[in-house]
């Protein structure tokens, strides 16, 4: 491995460095983007929103220093918009051109045949990269020292594309049938996020490292707490972190996740809680909850929610069991 | 060492888990960059290369415990028997008296265990399990066997003759070799738990299959849904796929463009973003009296686990009379959707008749040419009015009528069966009562509107 991308050599490396740009790595992430390097494979990463999945990608291209490119898929995405076009207007002016200057080129030549001949001894640019405009999937493979790839929520697109990117992610290159074959002189550190819409196919997933991030435990949570939301001190980030936990038990439509603890959190300072108390935790409960069926779930047990987690907060493990 | 991983993707995929040949290849160079030091790194590698669902992670970290339990039995024990061979570790192990005279021509086995070698037990037993092949192990009644086999290979006769002789030590001898016996018992258990699963697994999966929808175990319905579901997303992800959505008629910027090229670009023919793509239309009528009531919940969970392959799905459920039970398949949990089913129309005696006639009223105006009627039923109409003329109308309005039966097609007719004279108007009525043959059907339907 040459070029500009940094070496990677040990887990540890991988898990300090994405620490230093605040990114809180578990172990699997850690080895996730070890083994990727070390592969060349991309990565899937699956689970639910909020938990860091397209902020990993971010992490690790500022940590590389690489380029992020980052490809947004949504339904209807196609070849053309993330892999390459042509420019159409360039090469309508380019046949205007042309016109112009064979007919004198032409003039003198001796019959048809001549004029052939000399037409085809013309250099033909009309399909070459000059008219080519580069989508994040060709841009990604031209970068010289290599890059960090992000195909955010692949599981939007359709299935006929997940099919495309297989060549893609397989071999790290592209064939335009009018130019030929254009290969990644660096493989980019490839990451897909997906939101299990629906299920990928078996062959995308065979050829990725497949890393599932989950919610955290409590103490990596609050480690992210720490790094994301350094304003609030210890004992709220505590108390937080083990309400937030015990929320994530119960049953609801949709669990709070990471992102949502690191907005509370500064939306608790910004109300300068010093601690949780049950007026403010409703008054801002509508920060974790995102349904109305769930705050009023929630709220007929939160006096006794905040009690807990209070107590909780003084545990080793913010009372979750090892 | 790639054997031992090779091996331990073999045991993963006994637990379900499906490995490609390339994901194995994946696995041992992940092995190759992670290395053998540091237990959880490869635990969590193996978990990214090889399993790729949530489940499946959980699945293989389990699998991976297992099959490396074993180098935690040498790894305690070995350092403290070099140490102070005096001091056996447990009171299972074998105490030895060191500097004993050796008693003349003692077996090998012996030797080691006066010595209390334990490290040196421990790789002879799992070389021993090698070469009995203790890894076909496939059902639990083969233990004893490859325990027997094992301690054989260890030497187990010379031991035996050494005990008989008599002597000192023979007592101490004896308990090592009953302390033998257990652990090479544990290792083949562990094994069996192993290597085995897979098979019985298969089989039992295999049986399901093939056995009777409505007579079945209690304990086999979850695991009968299990397969259902997974039969359904195989299906659906094979015909879901190229009836993706019609792009409505957008005009292709860029093919027009280039197809237009020999004219300077101004578009005389424009190419269009179109492709039609059909779905196949579903009504199912169900009878969910007593008699044919299982083998409807395992239809419509099939077709509610097929959703996305088909479009405007609509199910009737009847006994007695008919209803239309869309709405509670969309809303409940599959299982308590049955149950809800079942409280509002089931366990009644079935009448075909009046059943047809509700139909006739609920949906028979919304039937067209690309619909699908799909009955499960067995047309024991307990002798009330069959009404076939009713099906004939359902046959000429819509697609197809398909109807399913699971009695078999000899008893069709007989009794108050009406079979004969619905038939008439089926473009296919089949037998129905095995998942297998519930499968062919919705696959041949799905293929044939593909």
């Amino acid at each position: 491995m040459d070029g500009g991308a940094r070496l990677v050599t040990s887990i540890e490396a991988v898990e300090s460095g994405l620490d230093g740009f605040g990114y809180i790595a578990s172990r699997q992430i850690a080895t996730a983007v070890f083994l990727a390097q070390r592969l060349n494979k991309p990565i899937l990463v699956e689970g639910p929103a909020g938990v860091g999945k397209t902020e990993l990608a971010k992490a690790a291209a500022q940590w590389l220093g690489l380029p992020l490119i980052r490809m947004q898929c949504y339904e209807g995405l196609d070849e053309s918009k993330a892999l390459y076009e042509w420019k159409y207007g360039k090469q309508l002016l380019y046949t205007q051109i042309l016109k112009d200057k064979l007919a004198p080129m032409l003039g003198d030549s001796e019959g048809l045949e001549g004029a052939l001949a000399k037409l085809h001894g013309v250099g033909d640019i009309f399909y070459s990269e000059q008219f080519l405009e580069p989508r994040p999937l060709l841009k990604a493979l031209q970068q010289p020292h290599g890059a960090v790839l992000l195909v955010d929520e692949v599981d939007k697109a359709d299935q006929e594309f997940e099919a495309f990117l297989l060549e893609v992610l397989s071999d790290f290159q592209v064939s335009i049938p009018e130019l030929g074959t254009i290969v990644a002189p660096v493989p980019p550190l490839t990451i897909l996020t997906s939101n299990n819409l629906r299920d990928l196919g078996d062959a995308l997933k065979r050829r990725c490292l497949h890393l599932h991030i989950g919610f955290p435990e409590p103490k990596l949570e609050a480690r992210i707490l720490a790094t994301r939301a350094p304003e609030a001190e210890e004992g709220l980030r505590r108390q937080l972190v083990a309400f937030v936990q015990a929320l994530r038990g119960m049953e609801l439509k949709k669990l709070p996740s990471v992102s949502e603890t690191i907005d509370w959190a500064r939306v608790l300072v910004l109300l300068h809680a010093r601690e949780l108390d049950s007026q403010i935790v409703r008054d801002t409960l509508n920060v974790l909850l995102k349904y109305e069926v769930d705050i009023a779930a929630v709220e007929p047990q939160l006096l006794a929610m905040v009690d807990k987690a209070k107590s909780d907060a003084l545990t080793p493990n913010y009372g979750v069991p090892m | 060492m790639s054997d031992v991983l090779l091996d331990f993707v073999r045991a993963a995929r006994g637990t379900g888990i499906r490995i490609s040949p390339a994901e194995s290849i994946d696995a041992v160079q992940a092995m190759n960059a992670l290395g053998w030091a540091d237990r959880a790194a490869l635990r969590d590698g193996l978990g990214l290369v090889l399993a790729k669902t949530a489940e499946e992670k959980a699945k293989l970290a389990e699998c991976f415990d297992l099959f490396f339990a074993r180098s935690d039995m040498k790894r305690p024990e070995a350092p403290e028997a070099e140490a102070a061979p005096d001091a056996a570790p447990d009171a299972e192990a074998p105490s030895c008296a060191a500097g004993e005279p050796q008693g003349g021509g003692g077996s090998a086995l012996g030797e080691m265990l006066r010595a209390g070698d334990l490290a040196e037990l421990a790789a002879r037993m799992e070389r021993a399990a090698e070469q009995a092949g203790v890894r076909n192990i496939s059902v639990f009644t083969q233990v004893n066997l490859y325990a027997r086999r094992m301690l054989e290979q260890m030497g187990l006769r010379e031991l035996d003759r050494e005990i008989a002789r008599g002597g000192p030590q023979a007592a101490q001898l004896r308990q090592g070799r009953d302390w033998l016996r257990g652990e090479a018992r544990a290792l083949v258990e562990r094994n069996l738990a192993l290597f085995a699963r897979g098979e019985t697994e298969k089989y039992r999966e295999e049986m399901l299959r093939r056995a009777r929808l409505s007579s079945l175990d209690r304990r086999d319905v979850e695991r009968m849904r299990q397969l259902v579901r997974a039969m359904a997303r195989r299906l659906a992800a094979r015909y879901a796929r190229p009836r993706k959505h019609a792009r409505r008629g957008m005009l292709d910027a860029r093919r027009t463009l280039r197809r237009n090229m020999p004219w300077g670009g101004i578009p005389f023919r424009t190419i269009w973003k179109t492709r039609k793509i059909e779905k196949p239309r579903l009504m199912v009528l169900c009878d969910v009296s007593g008699s044919v009531a299982a083998v409807s919940q395992f239809l419509l969970l099939f077709l509610w686990s097929l959703n996305e392959a088909l479009s405007g799905l609509r199910a009737f459920a009847f006994s007695n009379r008919c209803i239309e039970v869309t709405e509670i398949l969309n809303q409940l949990p599959i299982e308590q959707a049955g149950a809800e089913i079942m409280v509002q129309v089931g366990f009644g005696s079935s009448a075909y008749g009046a059943s047809l006639e509700d139909f006739d009223r609920l949906a028979m105006r919304e039937l067209n040419h690309q619909t699908t009627v799909l009955i499960l039923g067995d047309a024991r109409g307990n002798r009330t009015e069959a009404r076939a003329d009713l099906l004939r109308d359902i046959a000429d309005r819509s697609k197809q009528v398909i109807w399913l039966n699971p009695e078999h097609p000899l008893a069709w007719g007989t009794g108050d069966s009406d079979m004969p004279r619905y038939r008439p108007y089926c473009k296919l009525a089949t037998h129905c009562a095995t998942l297998d043959q519930l499968e062919r059907v919705i696959e041949d339907l799905l293929r044939a509107s593909a």
